[in-house]
C-alpha cells in the first residue's frame, strides 16, 4: 500500500474530524448544542481507551493473560460510584468554575499557586511518555502497514533522520490540529464543544474498527469464540488465561491494577477534563455509568481470540502489539487493514488532543500565568486584551507537549520504557487521589499537607517506578535496581524495605500511597486550616458557597474592565449581562458593588486564568467591604491574622500588586494612626486640663468648707488658684491656637519683615523675665538681612518661645543666652543658644511634639509650661518653608535653630 | 498611733492640697514626687495607705502599684490611684494592677476624704 | 423526590461494593482453574459475565427513573 495513499486516508479522516468539530462548534454558538446528550457524553468518556488499548491490550494479554482487564474494571466500578463521587465533583467544579484538575486542587488548598504549579509539573512528567506511546503507535502502524504485503517492520535505529521519521510528522500534525481544535477561542468555562463531539466520533470509530477486526478474526478466520479458545487449549495457550497462579500476591496485583486504572479514570488530566469540565449537564452522568463501562465491555471481548489467533498464526517472534493490523494484513485485507490503522489514529488524536489542552490549560493557568503575575506585573497590566496571550501561551504549551512527546520517543525507542508506560503513567496521577479524594470528603486537609503528599508521592514513584524503567532502558546502571543505590540494598527501588514478591506497580502503589497519605493526613493535623482553606473546604466538602463569598468587593465599573481583558470585551459583557438578569437588574451599571458580584467576577475570571490567579486579579480592584452584623465581625475577628498573612501573600505575587496595595495600606495605616492620635491627644489634652483644675477645685473646696482656715494659708490658697488658673488659660488658648494652625486656617498676616526686627522685638518682651533671674542675654545679627514676606507677629512668637524656654532652662545668675543670625544664598537662619542642662539626644526631637516636654528642669522635678510652646513654633516655622531643630549635648547647653527660606524673598524690595 | 498616708504626685500644687487635706484629719503624712521616690518612701515611711497619682516621671502610678502589689511585705497597703485621664481602660487597668480605688481628677475634696477614711477603716 | 434520590445513591454504592467482592479474591480465586462455559474458559466466562450484570445493574438502577 503506497505511504501517501495512507497518508491521504489520514488527512481525509482528521480533515472529517475537523467538520464534525467546527459543525458542532457553529451549532453550539447557535443554542443547539450537538453535545447536549448523554450518550455523546459517555462515547466521549472512551478516550479513556487509546492505542494502548487498541494495540496494547492484545500485547498485554499475550505476555500476562487475563491481566489485561482491570485496567477496564476499575473505570466500570469508578463509574458504578459516578452518581455520588463523580457527581459531586462536577458540582464543584461548576460551582467554583475550575478548570483542569490542578486547578481543582490548587483551589481546593486555599488556591494555592504552588500546588497547582506543582499538580501541572507531576501530571507533564507523568503524561509526556503515555503522549510518546501514542506517537510511537501511529508511526509504527504507519510503517508497517506502508510496506504491505510484507508483515515485517522497518528496523528503527539510530540513523533514522528526524526528516525522515514519520513519528515527528505525526507530532506536528496533531499539534496543529490539537491547536486549532482547543484554542479557537478562550471560553471562560473551558469548554470545547467541537472538540468533544470530535471525540464521540473517535470513539465510535476505534470501537467499530475494532470490533470489525474482531469478528473477521473470530468469525472469519475462526468458527467463533469457542472454537478459537478450543484451538487454544489445543496448543496449551490457555495457561496464559490464569491469573498467575494461586498466590495471594497475584491477586494483590490484581486488586491494586484495578484500583490503579479506577482512580486513573478520574485523575488522569484527559479524564477529568472530558468526565468533569466538559460535562454539561450533570444528568448526562446517568446514561454514562452504564454506557462507558459497556463501551470498554465491548471494546475488549475480541482482544483474547485476537491475541490466540495472532500468537497461533505467528508465534511470538512478531510483535504482539501489531496483531490488530497484521492479522488483517496476513489475510490480505487492505482494507480492512486501513480501516484498523484509522481506527488507531482515531485512539491516539483522541488522546492527544483531550490530554494536550487540559495539560496546556494547566500549564497556561497554573504555571506560566503564576510566573507572569510575579516576576512581570507591569507588563501584564500594561496589556489591555490579554486573550491573545493566552491563547498563545496555551498553544505554546500544545506544541512543546507534543515535542517532548517526540522526544522521549526518540531516547526510549523501543525500550522497556515505552511499553509500561501506560502502567507507569496511571501511578503518577494517581498521586492525586488521595489530595483530591481527601479534599472533597475531610476539611481538614491543609495547603501545607497536600504539599506534602503529593511531594511525598510523587518522590515515591519517581524512586520505584521512572527510576528503575529509565535503568530498564540502559539510561542508569542496571545496579542501581539489582543491589540498590550505593549497594544498599534496603534501598533496592523494587524491593524497597525488603519488600518483595510483587509487581513493580503494585509495589509502587503501596509505597507511594502510603507516603502520600501518609504525609497528607499528617502534615495536615499539624495545624489548624486557615481561613481561606476553611472556606475552600467548605465549598468543596459541603459543597456550598460559605456563608461570606469572600469579604472583598468592588464595583461592577472596575471587575467588567478586568474580565474584559482576560476574556475579551464581547464575553464580558454577555456574562454580565446575564448576571444582571438572573439578579434582575437591568443593566450593568446598576448591580450592586456586593460580596455576591465580585465573587461572580471572581469565578468568571477563574475559568480563564485559573482559580488562583483569578484572586490575585480580583484583590487589585476591590477593597475590603465594610463588614455587617456581630457574626461577621466575630468571623473576622477571629480569622483577622490569617486573611492579614494571606492578603500578604498577596502583595509578593506581584510587585505592582504591592506596590498599590501598599498605597493603600500606607494611607490605610496613615488613617489609624491619626484616629490614633487624635484620640491621645484629646486623652493628653484632657490630663493637662484637668490637672490644673484639680487643684483650683481641691483648694476652692478647702476654703469654701473651712472658713476658719489661718489666713496666711487663705492668701496662699487663693495665690495657687491664680497661678493654676493662669496655666489653664494659657493651656486653652495654646490648644485653640494649635488646631488654628494644624487646620491651616492660621490667620495669617503676611507682610514684609525684616527679621532682625523680630529679634528685637522678641528680645524686648523677654528682657524683663531674664532680668528678674540674672540671666546674661545677648544678640549677635550678621546681616543685612533681605526682606522677606512673612507673619512677623508669628516669628515674634517663636523667638519668644525659644527665649523664654531658655530662660526657664539655664540657671540663675550665671545664665547665658545668646541669639544669633546668619544669612546665606538660600535661607536666613537664627539661633538661640543657651548654657542650661542640654538636652538628651532620645528627646531631641521628642520635645516638638504635642505635651512631650523633654525631661525636665533637674533641680524642680517638672518642667513648667504647657508642653505645646515648640509643636506651635514649628507649625508656624514650617509653614513659612522652613526647619525648626535643636542641637545639643546633655551638660552644655541646647541650640535651637531656625530657618526661613530667601523664596519668601520680596522681589521688589 | 494615727494612720499613715503617703502622697505620690508630681503635680506641686495638687500635692499641697492634698497634704493639707490628709493632715486636716490628722494623719501622719509624706510626700513623693516621682515613682521611684515612691517607692522609697513606702519601704522606710511605711505608709497605711497610699493616694498614688498615674502620669509621673521616672516610674508611672501603675508601675508602682504592681511593684507594691508584688510585695508580700507590703500587702496591707492601700492604694487609692487618682488620675486626670478617665478613660474606662485606664480605671481597668489600675483596678485590674491591684488598686483599692481609683479616683479621676479633679475629685471632691470630701468625698476623696470620705473613702481615704472609709478604706481605712475597712 | 429526595428520598429516591438517596435510595438510588445508595443501591449504587452497594453495586460499588458487590463489584469490587466480584472481581477480587476469593470469589475470583474460585474460577481461577480449568473448565469451561460454553465452550469458554471458566474464569474468562465469570469475569465477562460478572462484568456484563454489573453494567446491567447499573443501568436499571439509574436509567429505571428518571428525573
Amino acid at each position: 500500500m503506497s505511504s501517501w495513499g495512507i497518508v491521504l486516508a489520514a488527512l481525509g479522516y482528521l480533515a472529517l474530524l475537523f467538520f464534525i468539530a467546527y459543525k458542532a462548534d457553529r451549532r453550539a454558538d447557535a443554542g443547539r448544542s450537538v453535545i447536549n446528550s448523554p450518550s455523546v457524553y459517555a462515547l466521549s468518556l472512551a478516550v479513556y481507551c487509546t492505542t494502548w488499548t487498541y494495540y496494547g491490550s492484545v500485547g498485554r494479554a499475550a505476555t500476562s493473560g487475563i491481566n489485561f482487564l482491570p485496567v477496564y474494571l476499575g473505570p466500570t466500578l469508578l463509574f458504578t460510584l459516578g452518581g455520588v463521587v463523580l457527581q459531586k465533583i462536577i458540582r464543584v467544579v461548576k460551582a467554583n468554575r475550575i478548570t483542569s484538575i490542578a486547578d481543582f486542587i490548587a483551589s481546593r488548598y486555599g488556591k494555592s499557586h504552588l500546588i497547582g504549579g506543582l499538580v501541572t509539573v507531576i501530571a507533564v512528567i507523568g503524561i509526556v511518555p503515555y503522549i510518546a506511546l501514542q506517537l510511537k503507535a501511529v508511526s509504527s502502524s504507519f510503517d508497517l502497514l506502508a510496506r504491505y504485503p510484507l508483515l515485517i517492520p522497518p528496523l528503527r535505529d539510530g540513523s533514522l533522520s528526524f526528516l525522515t521519521d514519520s513519528a515527528l510528522y505525526v507530532a506536528l500534525a496533531l499539534a496543529a490540529f490539537t491547536i486549532v481544535f482547543g484554542t479557537r477561542h478562550l471560553d471562560a468555562t473551558e469548554r470545547h464543544e467541537g472538540m468533544v463531539a470530535a471525540i464521540a466520533a473517535e470513539s465510535l470509530v476505534k470501537l467499530l474498527a475494532f470490533l470489525a477486526v474482531g469478528i473477521y478474526v473470530t468469525y472469519g478466520i475462526h468458527n467463533g469464540f469457542a472454537d478459537v479458545f478450543n484451538q487454544a487449549r489445543g496448543e496449551a495457550l490457555l495457561d496464559a488465561l490464569r491469573v498467575n497462579r494461586d498466590s495471594a500476591a497475584s491477586y494483590g496485583g490484581w486488586f491494586s491494577l484495578t484500583l490503579l486504572a479506577m482512580l486513573a479514570a478520574l485523575l488522569l488530566p484527559r479524564q477529568f477534563q472530558i468526565t468533569v469540565i466538559e460535562n454539561v449537564n450533570e444528568d448526562h452522568l446517568r446514561r454514562a455509568m452504564w454506557m462507558f463501562p459497556a463501551y470498554l465491555f465491548a471494546i475488549n471481548i475480541f482482544v483474547l481470540p485476537i491475541t490466540f489467533s495472532g500468537v497461533m498464526e505467528f508465534g511470538l517472534g512478531l510483535d504482539t502489539d501489531t496483531f490488530v493490523l497484521t492479522l488483517p494484513m496476513a489475510h490480505h485485507l487492505p482494507w480492512l487493514a486501513l480501516l484498523v490503522f484509522l481506527g488507531g489514529l482515531a485512539a491516539a488524536t483522541g488522546m492527544v488532543i483531550v490530554e494536550t489542552i487540559a495539560l496546556s490549560t494547566m500549564v497556561c493557568n497554573d504555571l506560566v500565568m503564576p510566573v507572569l503575575l510575579r516576576l512581570r506585573p507591569q507588563w501584564l497590566q500594561a496589556k489591555q486584551d490579554l486573550t491573545g496571550l493566552l491563547l498563545n501561551i496555551r498553544r505554546g504549551a500544545i506544541v512543546l507537549i507534543l515535542l517532548l512527546g517526540y522526544l522521549y520517543f526518540r531516547l526510549a525507542g523501543e525500550a522497556y520504557a515505552l511499553v509500561a508506560i501506560g502502567l507507569i503513567s496511571f501511578a503518577a496521577v494517581v498521586q492525586f487521589g488521595p489530595v483530591l479524594l481527601g479534599g472533597l470528603y475531610w476539611k481538614g486537609g491543609t495547603r501545607p499537607g497536600a504539599l506534602a503528599g503529593l511531594i511525598a508521592g510523587f518522590g515515591v514513584w519517581t524512586y520505584t517506578l521512572l527510576l528503575p524503567s529509565f535503568a530498564k532502558s540502559g539510561w542508569l546502571s542496571e545496579t542501581f535496581l539489582t543491589q540498590g543505590p550505593w549497594q544498599i540494598a534496603l534501598l533496592r527501588p523494587q524491593q524497597l524495605l525488603g519488600l518483595t514478591g510483587l509487581d513493580e506497580i503494585t509495589h509502587c502503589l503501596i509505597w507511594s500511597m502510603l507516603a502520600n497519605m501518609g504525609a497528607y493526613i499528617a502534615v495536615s493535623l499539624l495545624r489548624m486550616p486557615n481561613a481561606i482553606e476553611a472556606e475552600q473546604a467548605i465549598r468543596f466538602v459541603d459543597n456550598k458557597q460559605s456563608l461570606r463569598p469572600g469579604n472583598l468587593r468592588a464595583s461592577a465599573a472596575d471587575l467588567l474592565p478586568l474580565a474584559s481583558r482576560f476574556l475579551g470585551a464581547d464575553k464580558a459583557n454577555e456574562a454580565f449581562t446575564r448576571y444582571a438578569q438572573e439578579r434582575g437588574v437591568g443593566d450593568i451599571e446598576a448591580l450592586p458593588a456586593d460580596a455576591d458580584l465580585t465573587y461572580f467576577a471572581e469565578t468568571l475570571l477563574a475559568g480563564a486564568i485559573g482559580s488562583a490567579s483569578a484572586r490575585v486579579m480580583i484583590a487589585t480592584v476591590t477593597e475590603e467591604g465594610a463588614p455587617v452584623g456581630i457574626d461577621e465581625v466575630l468571623h473576622i475577628l477571629d480569622e483577622a491574622s490569617q486573611i492579614r498573612a494571606y492578603s500578604h501573600q498577596l502583595e509578593e505575587q506581584s510587585k505592582d500588586l504591592e506596590r498599590a496595595s501598599l498605597e493603600l495600606r500606607a494611607a490605610n495605616e496613615r488613617l489609624q494612626e491619626l484616629d490614633r492620635l487624635k484620640d491621645d491627644f484629646i486623652s493628653t489634652v484632657t490630663h493637662e486640663l484637668r490637672t490644673p483644675l484639680t487643684a483650683i477645685r481641691a483648694f476652692a473646696e478647702i476654703l469654701h468648707s473651712d472658713p476658719k482656715a489661718d489666713i496666711e494659708d487663705r492668701k496662699r490658697f487663693l495665690g495657687i488658684i491664680l497661678v493654676e488658673t493662669e496655666r489653664l488659660s494659657r493651656l486653652i488658648n495654646q490648644i485653640l491656637d494649635l488646631a488654628k494652625l494644624e487646620s491651616g486656617s492660621g490667620g495669617w498676616r503676611i507682610g514684609p519683615l525684616d527679621i532682625s526686627d523680630a529679634v528685637h522685638a522678641a528680645i524686648n518682651a523677654i528682657s524683663q523675665l531674664a532680668q528678674d533671674k540674672r540671666v546674661a542675654l545677648e544678640e549677635a545679627l550678621h546681616g543685612p538681612f533681605p526682606i522677606i514676606q512673612a507673619d512677623g507677629d508669628r516669628l515674634i512668637q517663636v523667638l519668644i518661645n525659644l527665649l523664654s524656654n531658655a530662660v526657664k532652662f539655664v540657671p540663675a545668675e550665671t545664665g547665658r543666652i545668646k541669639v544669633e543670625a546668619f544669612v546665606s544664598d538660600k535661607e536666613i537662619r537664627v539661633a538661640v543658644a543657651d548654657n542650661g542642662p542640654g538636652i538628651r539626644p532620645e528627646d531631641q526631637e521628642i520635645i516638638f511634639e504635642k505635651f512631650r516636654q523633654g525631661g525636665g528642669n533637674i533641680l524642680t522635678g517638672k518642667p513648667e509650661g504647657t508642653g505645646l510652646g515648640l509643636p506651635i513654633s514649628r507649625q508656624i516655622v514650617t509653614h513659612f518653608g522652613g526647619r525648626l531643630w535643636v542641637e545639643s549635648q546633655l551638660g552644655q547647653g541646647a541650640t535651637f535653630f531656625f530657618t526661613l527660606p530667601r523664596t519668601a524673598e520680596e522681589t521688589a524690595g | 498611733m494615727n494612720p499613715r498616708i503617703l502622697i505620690v504626685d508630681d503635680e506641686p500644687n495638687i500635692v499641697v492640697s492634698l497634704e493639707y487635706l490628709m493632715k486636716k484629719e490628722g494623719f501622719q503624712v509624706a510626700v513623693a514626687v516621682d515613682g521611684e521616690e515612691a517607692l522609697v518612701k513606702i519601704a522606710t515611711f511605711k505608709p497605711d495607705l497610699v493616694l498614688l497619682d498615674v502620669m509621673m516621671p521616672k516610674k508611672s502610678g501603675y508601675e508602682v502599684c504592681q511593684e507594691i502589689r508584688a510585695n508580700p511585705e507590703q500587702a496591707g497597703i492601700k492604694v487609692m490611684m487618682l488620675t486626670a485621664k478617665g478613660r474606662d481602660t485606664e480605671v481597668a487597668k489600675g483596678l485590674a494592677l491591684g488598686a483599692d480605688a481609683y479616683v479621676t481628677k479633679p475629685f471632691s475634696t470630701k468625698e476623696l476624704v470620705a473613702q481615704v477614711k472609709a478604706m481605712l477603716a475597712a | 423526590m429526595p428520598h429516591r434520590l438517596r435510595l438510588t445513591a445508595q443501591r449504587l454504592v452497594a453495586l460499588f461494593l458487590f463489584g469490587c467482592l466480584l472481581f477480587n479474591f476469593p470469589l475470583l480465586a474460585v474460577f481461577n482453574r480449568d473448565g469451561d462455559l460454553l465452550g469458554l474458559p471458566l474464569l474468562h466466562a465469570y469475569i465477562f459475565g460478572a462484568w456484563l450484570l454489573v453494567i446491567v445493574l447499573v443501568a436499571w438502577t439509574t436509567e429505571r427513573n428518571p428525573s
